[in-house]
């Protein structure tokens, strides 16, 4: 082992029913430094952390510790704490109702001779290791009487204390102010100084350049590759997320962009927002337009969607639909005004499991007549039918239950019970996920075709290729907030810069 | 074989299955007797009215089958069950009582307001705890069983104040209809017979069915589609507490009085195990409403089958439990999965693969 390395791995797989979640992956960790794992949803981070912390066990490969002999396998997070690996999650894990030096001492309290707690010591203990850290803290006090930020601190000064030589943070600023997360630097970077390794998850790109020395990327469960931070600017971080090789963006050929500024508008947004999710922004989309939404998985872009949709309720703001102001409450109110909204999370918000083929597909044409005007059941057969044919459902009949069609088929079900509603807006946030290529490609000529029947369209997709076949203009979003428009020059390398954003590292 | 595997993947196999079985045992018990083998079934006209076990299992059972109505809806959509059924029955029967007989009257001969009001008004209170109930589960997230714990420990108290601690009386013949004959059928009979057929006809004719499937399969994804979750779940409820102030009236009529403390005792029990008897989850979503007609009827073949063959009252829960018990295990998955799997190995053997 190297001198200065604390933690290295190699060629960790691990599979779940069905996906191999990580493949032959290795990760270098040195002493003092601070490394930013990155990655999209569902690459691998999570589980790489929790092979490490014991919490998940691998199927191959080797984790070697900084003075620990052998290989280590560590069976539960507590066996990972002993050998000096901690983690301190997004929520914290402490107790609000108890003081901050027995937060910090829980589990391991000093003893007196007699066997019960020696609380002068711990009182004692404490105050050094928060003066230790600069942090201005009273340790008698609840936890709950300190910011979150602070609190969060406590956790990692915690974690510090019981011999940590690395330290875990998964997303440790997600829920906290620009302020709060200076201040959390601030004691990364003492920790750092300390010669503590700290492996830093986040989805923020501007963290990662403000604090971190090394990235480490990892895309569907593979090391993409290490590099210092110098050597990987903002764009080819977020190329080397989205695996495409920055180098070889050479322009791809859009066909020429239709103009939609005469086009009559379909829907206008103004101001519209929802606290935690989407910040308020601005939109229009005419009649007939493909409109994408891009941006990183968690940048918002499914999140603006559903609140045009109601899906969630919009807190601020106003949507016109056909000029007219809209009132929109809840989904049924957007199905009134012809919207549909295919969800991305099919399992939890799309398919009815129990229920037949058919009964998904008439479900939101039933909601929208209402409970007293039930679709005979001639009709309900015919409707059925039609869009299994349309959409080649392969099934064995229309009475099969959902569930047991594979995931493509589940989105072609979905996908009808939108058509049957007859859309004047739909909205398809990741129709295509888990699909095979020939369906993809089906789908996106039936989003062209709808589109050429003057249906206007939202489009997400985490591919952008797929995007640029479709859309006529793309919306940018970044950490909840929608950060520009391209209606020119709609090529990857353009949107991808988008995405990453300007700064110094351009 | 393959005939009789396409009979147990029926839905309704088993609880007519379980119906059998217990007709059977009174068909054996009879015979073992040296009655008549078919007594269990055989129906006559004594005193101008019909008359026979049938009968009066059709007759007994009405109660817990109007019951099973809404218990089934409130177990399909809100994957819970609604435990004040019973205790709604007895609010519902001492709010009528308490109309007809007027406040404080302890016995009446004559009806203070027309009969008509004095129903309207129990309906009408067991609407609102239906309403309660449903408001506290589909609006503020409450678990079904701590919601409708609350009814089910005050409503028989609410019944008691109102009608002022006593047991009110009311022997009009207007109001024993409910509770006797018409012509020469039970009227139980009738009333469980009509309020079987207005739901059926509700789940026939309008998306009732379809969206309380599918609220109690995925939420979230119904309401996505358009559908009111919130709103469906309270019309389940509203609907249980109809069908418990039915039940209480018919129960009160029988006895032609409001006896608070006893009117659906123990009622909430037997219409959730009638629902799942009917081969019904109870973790929501798919349901069968002739399913859990014929289970709350099963429930009360097996205790009058009990009461004619002299097991005495007080022991005859303990006999109930365990034929419970013996139905219970057999609709369970795992059960079944064991069933399935030593048919198989029987069928390995069968063919000589060893």
């Amino acid at each position: 082992m190297e001198n200065n390395v604390v933690l290295t791995m190699r060629g960790i797989s691990m599979t779940f029913p069905g996906v191999k979640a990580l493949d032959n992956v290795d990760f270098t960790l040195r002493k003092g430094e601070i490394h930013a794992l990155m990655g999209e949803n569902g690459a691998g981070k999570s589980t790489l952390i929790k092979c490490l912390t014991g919490i998940n066990a691998f199927e191959a490969g080797e984790i070697h510790v900084d003075g620990i002999d052998g290989a280590v396998v560590n069976h539960s997070t507590l066996d990972a704490q002993k050998k000096g690996i901690s983690t301190v999650y997004q929520e914290v894990n402490l107790c609000p109702n108890l003081s901050v030096a027995e937060n910090l001492f829980i589990g391991r309290e000093p003893v007196t001779r007699f066997g019960a707690i020696d609380w002068k010591t711990m009182v004692k203990k404490s105050q050094k290791i928060v003066n230790d850290l600069d942090m201005k803290v009273d340790v008698t006090q609840n936890l709950e009487e300190y910011s979150l930020a602070m609190q969060q601190m406590i956790a990692i000064a915690r974690a510090v204390d019981m011999d940590c030589k690395v330290l875990i943070l998964d997303e440790p600023t997600s829920s906290l102010d620009d302020n709060e997360v200076e201040k959390l630097f601030g004691l990364m970077r003492r920790l750092r100084d300390q010669g503590v390794g700290i492996i830093f998850v986040t989805h923020f790109l501007e963290q990662v350049y403000a604090v971190c020395d090394r990235i480490t990327v990892l895309r569907n469960g593979q090391l993409v590759g290490e590099y210092p931070i110098a050597e990987l600017p903002r764009v080819k971080l977020v190329a080397a997320m989205m695996g495409k090789d920055f180098d070889d963006l050479a322009a791809i050929k859009t066909d020429e962009t239709k103009d939609f500024t005469n086009a009559p508008i379909e829907i206008e947004a103004k101001g519209l927002s929802h606290a935690g999710t989407i910040k308020p922004f601005d939109l229009v989309i005419h009649k007939g337009e493909v409109v994408g939404l891009t941006g990183l998985l968690g940048s918002g872009r499914s999140e603006l969607a559903r609140v045009i949709y109601g899906a969630d309720k919009a807190q601020t703001g106003t949507l016109k639909v056909n000029g007219k102001e809209a009132k929109i409450n809840a989904p049924i109110d957007a199905m009134q005004l012809g919207m549909g909204l295919l969800p991305d999370d099919r399992k939890a918000e799309g398919i009815i499991e129990d229920l037949s083929i058919r009964e998904n597909i008439i479900l939101a044409l039933q909601a929208k007549r209402g409970m007293f005007r039930l679709l005979s059941m001639s009709e309900q057969n015919r409707i059925a039918d039609e869009y299994i044919k349309v959409l080649q459902v392969k099934t064995p009949s229309r009475e099969t239950l959902i569930k047991q069609l594979s995931g493509g088929n589940q989105q072609k079900v979905i996908l009808g019970r939108w058509l049957a509603t007859n859309p004047d807006f739909l909205i398809l946030d990741e129709p295509t996920r888990g699909i095979d290529v020939g369906t993809k490609t089906e789908i996106q000529k039936l989003v062209l075709q709808l589109a050429e029947e003057g249906k206007s369209i939202i489009f997400i997709s985490s591919e952008i290729e797929e995007m640029l076949r479709t859309c006529s203009k793309m919306e940018v979003l970044r950490d909840g907030a929608k950060v520009g428009e391209i209606t020119e020059n709609l090529t990857q390398e353009n949107v991808m810069k988008a995405i990453a954003g300007g700064g110094s590292n351009e | 074989m393959s005939n009789i595997k396409k009979l147990t993947s029926k839905r309704l196999f088993l609880p007519i299955f379980c119906m059998i079985l217990v007709m059977m045992v009174n068909i054996v018990y009879d015979v073992a007797n040296g009655n008549f083998a078919l007594n269990f079934f055989t129906i006559s006209i004594r005193n101008g009215v019909l008359y026979g076990r049938l009968i009066d299992v059709l007759n007994r059972g009405s109660e817990v089958a109007i019951l099973a109505i809404g218990m089934t809806l409130v177990v399909s959509a809100s994957a819970g069950t609604d435990i004040s059924v019973g205790s709604v029955m007895s609010l519902s029967a001492c709010m009528c009582c308490m109309l007809l007989a007027g406040y404080g009257v302890s016995s009446t001969n004559d009806l203070a307001v027309p009969l008509i009001v004095g129903i309207l008004g129990g309906l009408a209170i067991a609407c609102v705890c239906g309403t309660f109930n449903g408001f506290l589960v589909a609006y503020l997230g409450v678990q079904p069983m701590v919601a409708t714990l609350i009814l089910y420990s005050a409503a028989r108290a609410i019944g008691l104040l109102l009608c002022n601690n006593l047991i009110v009386y009311v022997r009009n013949d207007a109001y024993k209809i409910f509770g006797s004959y018409l012509g020469f059928i039970p009227t139980p009979i009738v009333i469980a017979a009509i309020c079987i057929l207005i739901m059926a006809l509700l789940l026939k004719f309008t998306a009732l069915g379809l969206y309380v499937q599918s609220v109690g399969i995925n939420k979230k994804a119904s309401r996505i589609a358009g559908l009111n979750s919130s709103r469906i779940i309270l019309i389940c409820y509203i609907i249980c507490g109809l069908c418990a102030g039915i039940a209480g009236i018919v129960s009160s009529s029988r006895i032609y009085s409001a006896d608070s403390n006893n009117i659906g005792l123990n009622y909430e029990m037997d219409a959730i195990l009638a629902v799942a008897l009917g081969g019904n989850s109870l973790g929501g979503g798919k349901f069968s409403l002739a399913g859990s007609i014929i289970g709350a009827y099963t429930i009360q073949a097996i205790t009058t089958t009990m009461y004619a063959m002299g097991v005495s009252t007080s022991v005859a829960p303990v006999f109930k439990a365990i034929i419970v018990i013996i139905i219970v295990a057999i609709q369970a998955p795992p059960f079944r999965e064991y069933l399935r799997k030593r048919s198989v190995q029987r069928a390995t053997v069968a063919k000589g693969v060893h």
